[in-house]
C-alpha cells in the first residue's frame, strides 16, 4: 500500500495526490488533516458545538491540547486554535469543538452562525502542553470559567473513561445557570461516576448553585478540601487565572498549579539599539522601527493586521516578509531570507524591513 | 529616441504614479471569494485536462485517441504553467493564506524549480524589468534582441538560438538560473551555483520520471508511443510559453534603459518604466487564460501580484491613462508580435543594426533636482 502510494505521489508530482484526490472529494486528502462537520447542536446563544469526522492524517490528540482549525471565509482563509472537548480516547467517535462567538470575532462568529453538517474544515496537528502527566495524579481538582472549559473538560471525559480511581472535582465558574455548557452532561456524569464531584459557581448570581461570585479561598475549601495533596488544572478568563494563581503562590502550592496559557507570557524586548525603517508594501506605510512586535508597530501605524493570539501559535497574523531580517522575540532565532513568512506577533524587525501588508 | 524621462514632466510622472496606484488599492480592497473561485474552476479544469490526456495516451494505439491526449495533455501543461504556475508564484493568491495557492510553496509541471525561478523571474526580471545588464531576462543571456547590446559574431546564430530556444524552452528557463553567462565573464563561480543545481537536478529526475520513464512504463507495449506523446505535449507547452513571452517584452517600440537612468527611481519612474518597457496581445477571454493573461504583459508588470483575471478589467483604464499622458500602449495580435519579434531577432544577428547608446543620457538624479528646485 505504502508502495503504491510512493508511485502514485511519483506519477502526481509536483501537485501530489492530494491535490487530485480533493477535487473527487475534499475529504479524501491522504496528507492534509481536515475534518468534515457531522452534527451543529447549540447549548447557549452565543456558543455552537460541533461534531467533526477528521480525515485519515489525524493520529488523535492528548486531553488539553488545542488545534488549529481552518475555514476560509470571503475567499480567505481564517485559522483559530480551539481545544476539543471530548475524550482523547474517541474511539471511532468524532471530535467534538465547542466554540463562543466573541462579538469582535471573525472567525467564531462565522462559525456559530454557518456551520452546518457538510462543511469541511482544515485541522492541524493537536499542540500544547496543558495535559494530565502519566501515570495521572490520585487527586485532581479541574477549575474553569467560560469557554475555558473546553480543554478541562476533554480531561474529565478523559479521566472518567478511563475509570479514574481517585478523586475528581470539576469547579467551573459562569454568570449565570443559563450561560453554563454542558450542564446536563456534566450532572449526569456526576451522578453516574460517584468519585466525579462537579461544582458550579455563578459569578452573577447571587443563589442556584452551591456558590456564588469569584473565586476565593472558601470556594476552593468547599469544592475540593483536599486541594493541597491535587494536582490543579486551570482555564479560564484572565480574572480568574490570577486569583487562582495568586492564592496557590501564597499557599507556596505553586508546583501543583497548571494553567493553559491563554494570555500571552510576556515577551522579552530589548528595544534600545532598535534601528532601520519598516515598509508595509500594500499600504505603502513606512514608520521607523521601535524594536516592538511588527503587529505592534503596524497597529500604531494605523493598520489593522487580521491577529489571533498575539503570542505566535495561531499563525493567523503570519505575513509574507519579502526583505530584510525579524527575530522571533520568544526563541531569539533570526529570520533572514526574502520572501519568508513570519508571525507579526512574535518577529521583531532587525533593521530595515518590508512587509507585504 | 526618447528617453525614459523626458515623455513628461516629473510632476506628471508623480501624477500619473499616483493614478496608478489608486488602480491597485481599489483591486486590492475588491479582492475575495471570486477570484478564489474562478482560480479554483482554472486549477480543476487543468487536473481534469491532465487525468483525461493521460488516460487516452493507454488507447494512444489508436490514433485519433492519441491526438486528443497529447491535444489534452498539452492544454494541461499550458494552464498549469501560464494561468495557475506564474501566477500563483507571483503571491498573486497570497492573500487567501491557502497553502495550495502559496507563492513560496506551489510547484508547476516545469523542469525549472519555483524556487529558482522565483529569485530570477519575479525578482530580477520585474524588479529591473528591461534594464539592460540587470534584467537577465533581456535576450536570456543567449540572444541579442536589444539593439544596445553591443555585437559579437556569436550573434550571427541569433535566429538558430531562438528557434532552438523555442523548442527546449522548459530547459532553457531551468539552467537562465545557472547564470551561465556571468559565470563565463568570471562575474560568477561555477560553485556558487551549487544550491541552485542541486534544486534543478531533484526537480528534472522528478519530471523526466513521470514524462518519459513511469506513464511510458504504466502503458506496456505502447511505451514508445507514451514517450513520444508527453515529449510532443512539453514541446507545445514550450513553443506557446515561448511565443507568449517574447511578445511580452521583445516587439519593436519596446525599449530599454540603462542601469544609470534608472537609479534612485521614485514609484511614478517605476511605472512608467513598466509601460514603455511591456508589450500586450489582443484576443478572446480563451486566448488571454491560456496565455496565462501575460497577452496583459503591461497591466502585469505595472501590479504582478494582482491576481491575473483582474488584467482585462482593468485594462481599458491603463489605456485611457496612458493615452491622458501621450505614453505609448503597445498592443496587436499575436501574428503581428510574433512577426516583430522574429524580424528584430534576424535584424540584430547582424553587426550593422543596432545603435550606439547615446553619450549623454538624461538621469533620474537630474530629474530629482529639477523636481526639488521646482
Amino acid at each position: 500500500m505504502r508502495r503504491l502510494a510512493a508511485i502514485a505521489e511519483a506519477l502526481l508530482t509536483p501537485h501530489g495526490m492530494d491535490r487530485y484526490l480533493e477535487l473527487i472529494h475534499p475529504m479524501l486528502v491522504r496528507r492534509e488533516i481536515r475534518g468534515v462537520v457531522t452534527a451543529v447542536r447549540r447549548q447557549t446563544d452565543d456558543t455552537v458545538t460541533l461534531a467533526i469526522r477528521p480525515s485519515r492524517a489525524w493520529r488523535g490528540f492528548t486531553a488539553g491540547q488545542y488545534v488549529r482549525v481552518s475555514v476560509d471565509i470571503d475567499g480567505v482563509r481564517r485559522t483559530r486554535c480551539y481545544s476539543p472537548t471530548c475524550s482523547q480516547h474517541r474511539g471511532g467517535r468524532d471530535l467534538e469543538l465547542t466554540i463562543k462567538a466573541d462579538p469582535q470575532g471573525l472567525v467564531s462568529r462565522h462559525l456559530h452562525t454557518q456551520a452546518a453538517p457538510g462543511l469541511v474544515l482544515g485541522l492541524s496537528d493537536p499542540d500544547g502542553g496543558f495535559t494530565l502527566p502519566d501515570p495521572r495524579p490520585r487527586r485532581i481538582l479541574l477549575i474553569s470559567g467560560g469557554s475555558g472549559i473546553t480543554p478541562v473538560l476533554s480531561m474529565l471525559r478523559t479521566l472518567v473513561d478511563e475509570r479514574h480511581p481517585g478523586e475528581i472535582t470539576f469547579l467551573h465558574y459562569a454568570n449565570s445557570a443559563g450561560d453554563v455548557l454542558y450542564r446536563r452532561e456534566l450532572t449526569e456524569l456526576a451522578e453516574r461516576h460517584p468519585g466525579v464531584r462537579i461544582v458550579f459557581a455563578y459569578t452573577h448570581e447571587k443563589k442556584g448553585s452551591e456558590l456564588h461570585g469569584f473565586f476565593s479561598g472558601r470556594h476552593l475549601e468547599h469544592a475540593a478540601p483536599w486541594y493541597a495533596e491535587a494536582q490543579t488544572y486551570l482555564c479560564g478568563p484572565p480574572a480568574l487565572m490570577d486569583s487562582v494563581r495568586e492564592l496557590y503562590d501564597t499557599m507556596g502550592l505553586s508546583e501543583q498549579l497548571h494553567t493553559e496559557e491563554f494570555a500571552p507570557p510576556p515577551l522579552r524586548l530589548d528595544t534600545t539599539g532598535a534601528t532601520g525603517r519598516i515598509r508595509f508594501a500594500h499600504s505603502g506605510k513606512e514608520i521607523d522601527n521601535s524594536g516592538r512586535p511588527l503587529l505592534e508597530q503596524a497597529e500604531e501605524a494605523g493598520l489593522r493586521p487580521e491577529h489571533g493570539c498575539r503570542m505566535g501559535i495561531c499563525f493567523s497574523c503570519t505575513k509574507v516578509k519579502t526583505s530584510g531580517c525579524v527575530r522571533d522575540a520568544r526563541s531569539g532565532e533570526l529570520f533572514p531570507d526574502d520572501n519568508q513568512e513570519i508571525q507579526l506577533c512574535i518577529s521583531v524587525p532587525v533593521g530595515d524591513v518590508e512587509i507585504n501588508a | 529616441m526618447t528617453g525614459l524621462q523626458d515623455r513628461l514632466t516629473p510632476e506628471q510622472v508623480e501624477e500619473f504614479g499616483r493614478e496608478m496606484d489608486a488602480i491597485r488599492q481599489r483591486i486590492v480592497a475588491d479582492l475575495g471569494k471570486e477570484d478564489v473561485d474562478y482560480i479554483h474552476t482554472v486549477i480543476r479544469t487543468q487536473r481534469a485536462l491532465e487525468v483525461v490526456g493521460r488516460s487516452l495516451l493507454f488507447a494512444g494505439f489508436f490514433p485519433p485517441a492519441w491526438v486528443a491526449g497529447v491535444g489534452t495533455l498539452s492544454l494541461a501543461k499550458i494552464l498549469d504553467n501560464m494561468e495557475i504556475g506564474h501566477n500563483v508564484m507571483h503571491g498573486q493568491y497570497d492573500w487567501t493564506r491557502d497553502p495550495a495557492l502559496s507563492s513560496q510553496r506551489f510547484e508547476w509541471d516545469n523542469v525549472a524549480p519555483a524556487e529558482n525561478w522565483r529569485h530570477s523571474h519575479n525578482y530580477m526580471h520585474h524588479t529591473y524589468t528591461n534594464i539592460l545588464d540587470k534584467d537577465r531576462d533581456v535576450g536570456y543571456g543567449i540572444l541579442r534582441i536589444d539593439p544596445d547590446q553591443k555585437w559579437h559574431p556569436y550573434y550571427l546564430g541569433n535566429p538558430a538560438y531562438a528557434v532552438v530556444l523555442a523548442f527546449i524552452f522548459q530547459w532553457g528557463v531551468m539552467l537562465h538560473d545557472l547564470e551561465f553567462d556571468r559565470i563565463v565573464k568570471g562575474e560568477r563561480t561555477w560553485a556558487d551555483t551549487k544550491e541552485v543545481r542541486e534544486r534543478m537536478l531533484r526537480k528534472a529526475a522528478r519530471q523526466v520520471g513521470k514524462d518519459y520513464v513511469l506513464f511510458p512504463a504504466l502503458t506496456g507495449p505502447l511505451a514508445p508511443l507514451t514517450f513520444l506523446g508527453n515529449a510532443t505535449a512539453n514541446v507545445v507547452r514550450n513553443l506557446w510559453a515561448f511565443s507568449i513571452i517574447f511578445c511580452g517584452h521583445f516587439p519593436a517600440d519596446v525599449e530599454s534603459f540603462t542601469e544609470e537612468e534608472t537609479e534612485n527611481e521614485t514609484r511614478g519612474q517605476w511605472y512608467l518604466r513598466q509601460i514603455l518597457g511591456s508589450a500586450n496581445i489582443t484576443g478572446g477571454p480563451l486566448f488571454h487564460i491560456l496565455t496565462g493573461n501575460l497577452s496583459h504583459q503591461i497591466e502585469h508588470h505595472l501590479f504582478p501580484d494582482i491576481p491575473a483575471r483582474r488584467y482585462p478589467q482593468i485594462a481599458g483604464e491603463v489605456r485611457a491613462i496612458c493615452r491622458k499622458y501621450g505614453l505609448p500602449y503597445n498592443t496587436g495580435p499575436l501574428h503581428r508580435q510574433l512577426a516583430s519579434v522574429a524580424k528584430k531577432i534576424v535584424k540584430l544577428a547582424l553587426p550593422w543594426n543596432g545603435r550606439p547608446r547615446e553619450e549623454k543620457s538624461t538621469t533620474l538624479d537630474e530629474d530629482r533636482q529639477r523636481l526639488a528646485a521646482a
